[in-house]
């Protein structure tokens, strides 16, 4: 994840703090959404951005998870992001993601 | 699930982009308070 964004999403947690605070990602690349997902939960697993050693924990959802379709209104999901659903496992992508969650 | 509740979107170029989450979680009555579309190549 980008150093620019880590350094935003950390200022973000402080002020707002973790408990009302939702990150819901759309990488398409599912490793590089495991990857943003750990280091906005236990942290920069690279140990170079702002993020580096910060348990932010925060819940971490994806936009292409089964569960968060089911949230959002059918005909605005089917225009924003349901394009996506034909190019990746979206079962797949909501285990992974229910696993990151439980981890927290 | 996102009703009340404060969120960031981290979109991606190839993926979902940041503003077409964003819709959708304000569709749903949360409040977008962080949106960038990253790219990860």
């Amino acid at each position: 994840m980008d150093m620019e964004n880590q350094s935003t999403i950390k200022k973000l947690a402080e002020e707002n703090g973790a408990d009302r605070l939702v990150v819901v990602l759309g990488a398409t690349d599912l490793q590089g959404a495991e990857i943003a997902a750990t280091t906005v939960t236990v942290g920069d697993p690279s140990f170079t951005g702002p993020l580096a050693g910060a348990s932010l924990g925060l819940p971490v959802y994806h936009i292409l998870e089964p569960e968060v379709k089911k949230a959002i209104p059918e005909d605005i999901y089917a225009e924003q992001a349901g394009f996506l659903e034909m190019v990746v496992d979206t079962e797949e992508v909501g285990r992974k993601f229910k696993k990151i969650r439980e981890g927290i | 699930m996102f009703k009340g509740k404060k969120v960031i979107v981290l979109g991606e170029r190839d993926g979902v982009p940041g503003p077409a989450i964003a819709a959708c979680m304000e569709a749903v009555g949360a409040e977008v308070i962080f949106t960038a579309t990253e790219c990860f190549v």
